[in-house]
């Protein structure tokens, strides 16, 4: 949908050339796809209302910077915004210096809460610390058995009484075990309710209030769209909130949420959850998100990634090969293998620009076991001259990699094209590559 | 108290409010400008999003300038008829000739499958038909517990195997046991999974097989389970799954919140895929048919 934000502006302020100012109808026209992507990414209405018309202000009259295009600069005037919002850095869990620390998590049902609290708790274990997990959910069917199971996995205690028992008491019971026994994490687990229904809401107040949690964390969903707003409005209001930890990220989900949740109660984002398994919980970068909000992938993460695998020399190197235009079949390996590396190759993809929307992406990653088999059966002299495998060669690689001819073809073809598009890259006639590095 | 009272009555001051800016939005005025953009701002505050939302505010203009439609009223007509035709009524209670009726729920994490099972189930066995659950959802932590429960509360049965097995056998056990118990209904429960996770659009594919496999024709209904809270991105889930194993209806829940789910208006528009169900609380009669007029009117009244 907004394959790079910054192209679609660029189009509507191509009459904008080289140095000059930015003006007020060129920025109106920007502002006006901007609020789209935000809409279309679930930021609350109101939210991109405030922050198209502080956009506005911030960019009218502004000097466009030459390395940048003048979409380019809006982008980057509405992507620092956005990161600002969001608390421009990290935020984490305060610690009380009384221990136990208390941190309650609270949220509409079905957010996260339970595998939440079983996250958080595996990281305090991991960083060495006793945590215990508090079964304050009396409610749903199962909730108790839910947090029991996970804290026998994680092999943490669980404090739980019975079904439809008073919330308040099941905290301060745990709160006393905790003292007892020497805990010094406690994470309430509280059923999940409505931010209108008043009963709950009072319950909630009383937990808090025979509890003094350090932290009340509000769980939402990455999914939630315009009714973030009164959500955490609500919850703020009513119980007061330190942070947010914002679920199922992993998921492709714009997450605009997070912007409306930030807005609206000025508190942090502290977590966020990528998945099932019990360590699926990181950090929250407000410029990845912002990123991601924008439709401009998680760059930051992929770059990330990509440093952690391919050292400096290595590139130099297969830049050389690139201007020598040797690159070989060996030198397909080593890339492929390098990007394999990064993890996943469904989830790289997710996160440059425009892939994570493309329809029915399905990469087999035993695919590339095939390829690399294949050019384990060539020969050294076959793997830097492509152009000798000949029909009864390529018969020998198939049988030699376990493939079939096809698939002996379908590489070479591949390769081929491969190294057409490198001597292109070479001699620079404008490839069409994904743009990644929108600021640049 | 009917569907429509119960959404009233929940209502927060969020919505009072925006409902106050629609009943003044045309009264007593020619439609303007300014007046359609609100009415656009109260669509995409409802989720049905920004294009789906410009689109419809696009066509009243049109049909103003013709001459069409001349004042409050009629915009309001107007546009609720259009909705409420987009929409549609639809049942889920197309019993096959055959029994077992074979029913899949699925749906992202969270959006109150196992629950929607519960009420449904009840619904089918308080209308005297004998009701059998696959508990299918093998993966998350105490998620058949969590079953168990609502099918004894729905005087239902229960077909289980351990956590962790296979949900595809779970599901085939289920069906062979309606056979021969000659159950009316099989309600098939299954594992929350998000619709970018390809191992688990493949596991649902699987189930979706096996199920056809233990009785042809089946499954009859494909129910997609969508949370009314969710933004656009339920327009994903929704083409996602209907691509992997084929929608039959959208079961909409947690509509007694002051989410209003019009993404759903763009899941129909898109894919043609109607609400059949929506849940309203967490009790156990709390699930409703679903009637585009009274969702519709609840999209903008008070």
């Amino acid at each position: 949908m907004f394959e790079a934000l910054s192209e679609k502006l660029d189009s509507i302020l191509k009459k904008l050339k080289g140095r000059g100012l930015l003006k007020e109808e060129d920025v109106a026209g920007a502002l006006k796809e901007i609020r789209m992507a935000l809409l279309e990414a679930d930021v609350n209405f109101k939210v991109v209302k405030d922050f198209t018309e502080n956009i506005r202000q911030r960019a009218v009259g502004k000097d466009i910077l030459e390395s940048l295009t003048p979409g380019q600069q809006v982008v980057k005037i509405v992507y620092d915004e956005l990161c600002s919002l969001m608390g421009g850095g990290q935020s984490r869990i305060q610690l009380s210096a009384n221990p136990p620390t208390v941190i309650m998590l609270i949220g509409l049902q079905g957010s996260g809460k339970t595998t939440t609290a079983a996250k958080l708790a595996k990281g305090f274990k991991k960083d060495g610390r006793r945590p215990l997990l508090v079964a304050a959910d009396t409610q749903r069917p199962a909730a108790i058995e839910q947090l029991k199971t996970l804290g026998n996995q994680l092999d943490i205690p669980v404090y739980a009484t019975q079904e439809k028992d008073d919330p308040v008491k099941v905290c301060e019971g745990a709160l006393q075990k905790a003292r007892l026994e020497g805990r010094d994490i406690v994470i309430l687990d509280t059923a999940g309710r409505l931010h209108i229904d008043d009963a709950l809401m009072a319950e909630l107040e009383r937990v808090k209030e025979k509890t003094s949690p350090k932290e009340v964390l509000l769980v939402a969903d990455a999914m939630t769209g315009q009714d973030a707003v009164n959500i955490s409005q609500s919850f703020n209001q009513r119980i007061g909130i330190d942070g947010v930890i914002l679920t199922k990220m992993d998921g492709d989900a714009r997450g605009g949420a997070a912007l409306s949740m930030a807005a609206v109660t000025g508190k942090p984002i502290k977590f966020i959850g990528v998945g099932e398994k019990l360590d699926l919980l990181e950090p929250f970068y407000p410029d990845r998100m912002a990123s991601r909000i924008l439709g401009m992938g998680d760059i930051l993460s992929l770059v990330e990634k990509a440093q952690e695998n391919i050292n400096a020399e290595q590139a130099m190197t297969l830049q050389k090969k690139i201007n020598e235009e040797s690159f070989g079949f060996d030198d397909l390996k080593e890339q492929i293998k390098h990007l394999r590396k990064m993890g996943p190759l469904e989830g790289i993809l997710s996160m440059i620009p425009g892939m994570n929307r493309l329809k029915g992406l399905d990469i087999d990653e035993r695919e590339f076991v095939k390829v690399e088999a294949i050019i384990d059966s060539m020969t050294r002299h076959e793997r830097k001259n492509y152009a000798i495998i000949n029909g009864s060669r390529r018969r020998r690689i198939a049988q030699g990699s376990g493939t079939t001819v096809t698939d002996v073809n379908r590489l070479i073809k591949q390769y081929v094209g491969m190294k057409k598009m490198l001597k292109q890259f070479k001699q620079g006639k404008g490839l069409k590559l994904p743009k990644l590095f929108p600021f640049r | 108290m009917g569907f429509f009272d119960r959404l009233k009555d929940g209502l927060s001051k969020t919505r009072k409010s925006l409902v106050g800016r629609v009943e003044d939005l045309f009264t007593g005025r020619r439609i303007d400008a300014e007046g359609l953009q609100e009415l656009e701002e109260v669509l995409i505050m409802a989720d049905v999003g920004p294009k789906a939302a410009s689109s419809i505010t696009n066509n009243l203009k049109e049909k103003a300038k013709r001459g069409e439609i001349q004042d409050a009223l009629d915009v309001k007509t107007a546009i609720k008829d259009k909705m409420s035709m987009l929409l549609g009524n639809s049942s889920i209670l197309n019993f096959p000739e055959e029994k077992p009726f074979v029913i899949m729920a699925l749906g992202v994490n969270g959006v109150g499958k196992t629950t929607t099972i519960g009420k449904l189930a009840r619904r089918f066995s308080n209308n005297g038909l004998k009701v059998i659950i696959a508990a299918a959802d093998t993966f998350r932590a105490a998620a058949i517990e969590q079953l168990e429960i609502w099918a004894k509360r729905a005087d239902a049965q229960i077909v289980k195997h351990q956590a962790g097995s296979d949900p595809a056998a779970v599901a085939y056990d289920a069906i062979a046991s309606a056979k021969a118990r000659s159950a009316d209904v099989v309600i098939i429960d299954t594992a929350g999974r998000l619709h970018t996770k390809t191992n688990l659009m493949e596991e649902i594919k699987k189930v979706k097989k096996v199920v056809e496999k233990a009785m042809p024709g089946a499954p009859h209904e494909v129910l997609l389970v969508v949370d009314a809270t969710t933004g656009q991105n339920a327009l994903r889930q929704a083409q996602m799954f209907n691509e992997a194993v084929g929608i039959t209806g959208i079961a909409l829940t947690k509509l007694d919140g002051t989410a209003k789910g019009g993404i759903v208006v763009a899941i129909k528009d898109t894919l043609g895929l109607p609400v059949k169900l929506i849940g309203i609380g967490e009790g156990i009669d709390d699930l409703r048919d679903f009637d585009s007029r009274e969702f519709v009117e609840a999209l903008f009244e008070g």
